[in-house]
C-alpha cells in the first residue's frame, strides 16, 4: 500500500484532520491513499466516519512516531 | 434566550413553585420526631413518596430519596451487588451509559455491551453478557445524548429469567415516558422540573439489596416539591409527547433538507420525545455552540469541547458517529414551534457561515 500524500495535523484538534482530508482527497487517483497523521482523540472517531459520508475507505490505522497515521482510499 | 437543553436540567415546573414555597413554611422540620412539626414533615414526606411511586407504578416503601441522581445510581449498583457478593461480582451495562453508571463499572469486572450506529443495544447481545458470576446489569431507559430507548423490557425477560437484578436509569425519561420498573430504578428530578438535589432510587420488592449508605437528613421542601413536578409532568404527558415529538421530528427533517453534510443520529422511531441529536461535518462544535449562544440559543455538544474530559462523547464514538460539530437540542414544555423555526434558521446559517471560512 503506497501512501501518496501524508497530511501532518499533529497538534490540531478536531475538525482539523478531517477538513484537511477532504481538501486533499482529490489529489490522489481514485484508489489511491492519503494518510493524516493526527494525534486528536476525535480523529480515531471521525476519519472513518467521513469515509463512510463520503464514499471512501478507511483503509486502516498504524501507529506513528507521534499520534497515529489514519489511511484512506479514495474510491470515487 | 431559548433554552433548549432541557435533558441537561429542565426549569421549575411551575406546579413545583408554590409547593416549594409553602412545603419550606410547613415541611421543615426533622420527620424522625414525634412532635408536631415533625409529624406534619413526615407527613409530607411520606404523602410526596406516594405520589413519586403512584406516577412511577410502584409501591411507596420501594422508593427512597437520595440526593442526587448519580448518587442514586451509586447506591443502586453497590447495593445490588453488595447483596449478591455469592453470586460474582461480575456487571454487566452498555457502552453508552451516562457516566454515573460507568464510573462504577470502571475497575471492576465488567462487560460493556455495545450498540448498534442508532445508539441501541441488542437485547440478545446484553442477555448473551450475562454470567453466571454476574451480580448486577444495568440498562438505560433512554439514551442521554441522543434519545434512543433501549429494548429495556426484553432485557428485563433475560434478567430475571437468569435470576440478575436489573438496574434501569430512567433520569431523561422518569415522567416524560411511562417505564415498567425492573428490579431497581434510579432517577433524577431536576431533569423533569423538580428542584436539584432530589435523586430516585427504586428497589422493587424481592430484590436482594443492601443499603449501604445512612439516609441523612431528608430535604423534604425539595422532596414535596419534585413530586408535583412529577405529577403535573405525568398529566401532561400524552399531549407534551405528541407535540415534542413533532417538534423533534421537524429539527430531524429540517436539518437533514437545508444542512448539507449532516447527521442526524439516533433512533428514528423508538426515542425520547424531546431529544434530537445532529452532528455537522467540518465544523468545530465549541464555535457551532458559542455563536448559538450568541444568537439567543442554548444547546449542548457532545463534541470533545463540550464533555469535561476533552475527550469526544463515549456515546458518539461507541455508536460509531461524528463526533465533531455535534449538537443536541432538547425541548421543554415552554418550547414553540415558533422557537423550534428560529432555531433551525440560526443552525443553517451558522453552519454555513462557518464552512465558508475553511
Amino acid at each position: 500500500m503506497t501512501v501518496e500524500i501524508e497530511l501532518d495535523t499533529l497538534g490540531r484538534r478536531c475538525p482539523v484532520p478531517v477538513i484537511e482530508l477532504s481538501k486533499h482527497i482529490e489529489q490522489v487517483e481514485v484508489g489511491g491513499i492519503v494518510a493524516v497523521l493526527a494525534d486528536d482523540e476525535a480523529a480515531r472517531v471521525d476519519i472513518p466516519v467521513w469515509c463512510r459520508m463520503k464514499g471512501h475507505e478507511y483503509a486502516g490505522a498504524e501507529p506513528a512516531e507521534h499520534g497515529t497515521r489514519h489511511l484512506v482510499r479514495r474510491l470515487r | 434566550m431559548t433554552y433548549l437543553d432541557h435533558a441537561s436540567t429542565a426549569p421549575l415546573h411551575p406546579a413545583a413553585r408554590e409547593v416549594l414555597l409553602a412545603a419550606h413554611d410547613e415541611g421543615w422540620a426533622d420527620p424522625a420526631r414525634l412532635y408536631g412539626a415533625g409529624r406534619r414533615a413526615r407527613l409530607m414526606l411520606d404523602g410526596a413518596r406516594a405520589r413519586v411511586a403512584a406516577v412511577l407504578g410502584v409501591r411507596a416503601d420501594e422508593v427512597t430519596f437520595p440526593p442526587s441522581g448519580t448518587a442514586a445510581v451509586a447506591a443502586a449498583l453497590s447495593g445490588a451487588l453488595a447483596a449478591r457478593s455469592r453470586a460474582g461480582a461480575h456487571v454487566v451495562t452498555s457502552a453508552v451509559e451516562h457516566s454515573a453508571v460507568l464510573a462504577f463499572a470502571e475497575g471492576r469486572d465488567a462487560t460493556l455491551v455495545g450498540v448498534a450506529r442508532t445508539g441501541r443495544v441488542d437485547a440478545g447481545a446484553f442477555a448473551s453478557a450475562l454470567r453466571a458470576d454476574t451480580a448486577v446489569a444495568s440498562l438505560q431507559h433512554a439514551n442521554h445524548e441522543v434519545g434512543t430507548l433501549q429494548p429495556l423490557a426484553e432485557v428485563a425477560a433475560a434478567c430475571a429469567e437468569r435470576g440478575v437484578p436489573l438496574h434501569t436509569d430512567a433520569a431523561v425519561s422518569a415522567g416524560r415516558v411511562a417505564v415498567e420498573a425492573p428490579a431497581l430504578l434510579t432517577a433524577s428530578a431536576h431533569k423533569w422540573g423538580g428542584p436539584p438535589g432530589v435523586g430516585v432510587l427504586v428497589v422493587r420488592k424481592g430484590t436482594r439489596f443492601r443499603r449501604r449508605e445512612p439516609a441523612g437528613f431528608p430535604n423534604v421542601p425539595a422532596i414535596v416539591a419534585a413530586a408535583a413536578a412529577l405529577e403535573a409532568v405525568a398529566a401532561e404527558r400524552d399531549a407534551e409527547d405528541a407535540r415534542l415529538r413533532a417538534l423533534t421530528g421537524l429539527v430531524r427533517d429540517e436539518v437533514a433538507r437545508r444542512v448539507p453534510d449532516v447527521e442526524v443520529v439516533g433512533e428514528p422511531v423508538e426515542r425520547l420525545p424531546h431529544v434530537v441529536t445532529f452532528s455537522c461535518l467540518y465544523v468545530d462544535g465549541e464555535a457551532l455552540v458559542t455563536e448559538l449562544d450568541r444568537r439567543g440559543f442554548a444547546v449542548n455538544s457532545g463534541s470533545s469541547c463540550g464533555t469535561a474530559s476533552g475527550l469526544p462523547s463515549h456515546v458518539l464514538e461507541a455508536m460509531g458517529v461524528l463526533t465533531h460539530g455535534n449538537v443536541r437540542v432538547s425541548l421543554g414544555r415552554d418550547t414553540t414551534e415558533a422557537q423550534v423555526r428560529a432555531f433551525l434558521d440560526a443552525v443553517a446559517e451558522v453552519v454555513a457561515e462557518t464552512r465558508s471560512r475553511l
